[in-house]
């Protein structure tokens, strides 16, 4: 089980309250974020772009306190994270002062 | 019992402001999708109660929203606007080519006969068109296929498709306004577009009368005689009386023919209003003097509207898609300003007043006529 934190913004958009959870059989960044456009579909387009599913400028990628954006979308993710004891979170860059 | 409600969009979030037909006493509601750019929102003629809404930010990119009754529940629908092949560039503003990236949705025009049927208007500049009521949208790519289009050119604001006119009784004409590409029209439901900025004269450009290349700010027209449409470009305002083919100056003694939106009476065809600003580098009222101005010529001659709009120490800006009419009697006049003021005139512009004083920065209004 995967434990996903969304900014707040997406929170709402999604109608979720803290953490969603995800069924992930092999996690990495492209397989949770696809479970959570699957169960979530108004998402799509906000932290990725549409058809070349590329990540959004100011969207970012934490796990265990490290910043995985720019690893690899098809790296596994951490253990602690595959195992539920970490959170997977998107992240909306501080950006505009 | 007739009423308004106006739909203004803002830098953080939309609200909703209704009345009864005497628009003396004004119910607000929101802040909706707090937080969210709302560059617009719009109802259907067909069905008021069907709303759409443009929702941005930087971070998370469009979302648009629908209403099915007014506002009260909304439904995120499609927000995926991919443009038709290829795209292929246009030009940057330093001349280089650039390709065409999708950015927001500016405006959203709904059918006048099917509420499912809905306009919108993007930057980098295109026409999109849902018929199933947001969910889905196709590009109009015979717009942005023009062979001006690799010569189009962002105004300070963007690339953006800010205005769509529909034909009252021929939907397959239209006329739409991109900055700073200038005006196009279609007669064949959006096949096939001319350029229609003959007698524009922009003294920015090298050739001031070239074919496309205009900043229009922003179109408005009257449903009972459609061939006649006024225009606030970057500077002058315009008007044009063969459906947007040929144009002429009508600024008159307008003390500044620079500004954002133009506006057309509902139930008097040759009476407009206007809000000059000072200049394109300065973007506020002159001499510190929010004014609406008004010709019941069809431009030309100009009269100064101040009865209640602050004359002193007035630094806002009034936006493109940021003044409305109503259709009561008499008509109302609606505008938002970058302070976050909405002002009504129930008058025809003879008198405002506050609706609001402290919203975020607004960026649209649209007046809806209930009955």
């Amino acid at each position: 089980m995967i434990r996903v934190v969304l900014p707040q913004h997406l929170r709402t958009l999604a109608g979720v309250d803290s953490e969603v959870e995800l069924e992930v059989p092999e996690p990495t960044q492209r397989s949770v974020l696809d479970a959570l456009e699957a169960r979530y579909p108004v998402l799509r387009g906000t932290i990725r772009d549409h058809g070349t599913a590329k990540r959004r400028d100011f969207i970012r990628f934490f796990a265990c306190g490290q910043d995985i954006t720019l690893e690899s979308a098809d790296e596994p993710l951490p253990e602690a994270v595959s195992s539920g004891a970490e959170v997977f979170r998107v992240v909306a860059a501080m950006a505009g002062g | 019992m007739s009423g308004v409600r106006l739909l203004v969009g803002t830098r953080k979030g939309a609200f909703i402001l209704t009345s009864d037909g005497t628009r003396d006493d004004w119910d607000v509601q929101g802040p909706l999708f707090a937080g969210w750019e709302m560059y617009h929102l719009n109802g259907s003629p067909a069905d008021p109660d069907r709303l759409y809404a443009s929702q941005s930010t930087g971070w998370h990119g469009q979302v648009v929203q629908r209403s099915d009754d007014g506002g009260n529940n909304w439904e995120t629908v499609g927000n995926e606007f991919a443009y038709d092949g290829v795209p292929g560039t246009h030009q940057w503003y330093d001349g280089t080519q650039h390709p065409w990236e999708f950015a927001r949705v500016w405006h959203l025009e709904p059918s006048h006969d099917d509420p499912d049927t809905v306009f919108a208007g993007v930057e980098d500049a295109a026409l999109f068109r849902s018929t199933d009521g947001g969910q889905t949208w196709q590009e109009l790519s015979g717009l942005r296929g023009h062979p001006s289009g690799e010569n189009w050119q962002p105004g300070a604001g963007g690339l953006c498709l800010h205005t769509i006119l529909i034909h009252p009784d021929d939907p397959k004409r239209m006329v739409i306004a991109i900055s700073a590409a200038g005006v196009f029209r279609t007669e064949d439901g959006g096949e096939t577009w001319i350029p229609s900025n003959k007698g524009l004269r922009s003294r920015e450009l090298p050739d001031e009368e070239r074919e496309v290349g205009h900043c229009v700010h922003n179109l408005a027209m009257n449903p009972s005689r459609p061939d006649t449409v006024f225009m606030q470009k970057h500077w002058h305002v315009m008007r044009s009386d063969d459906g947007a083919e040929s144009w002429e100056k009508v600024s008159g003694n307008l003390p500044s023919d620079f500004g954002f939106p133009v506006a057309v009476h509902a139930h008097e065809p040759d009476t407009i209003y206007v809000v000059p600003i000072e200049s394109d580098s300065e973007h506020v009222p002159p001499e510190g003097k929010l004014r609406v101005y008004r010709s019941r010529t069809g431009g030309n001659e100009w009269e100064a509207l101040t009865n209640g709009l602050p004359q002193e120490h007035c630094y806002v800006n009034v936006l493109r898609d940021a003044m409305s009419v109503d259709t009561l009697d008499p008509g109302g006049v609606y505008f938002g300003t970058t302070g976050g003021q909405v002002y009504a005139s129930p008058d025809g512009g003879d008198s405002w007043t506050a609706i609001v004083h402290d919203l975020p920065a607004v960026l649209s209004v649209e007046a809806q006529t209930l009955s």
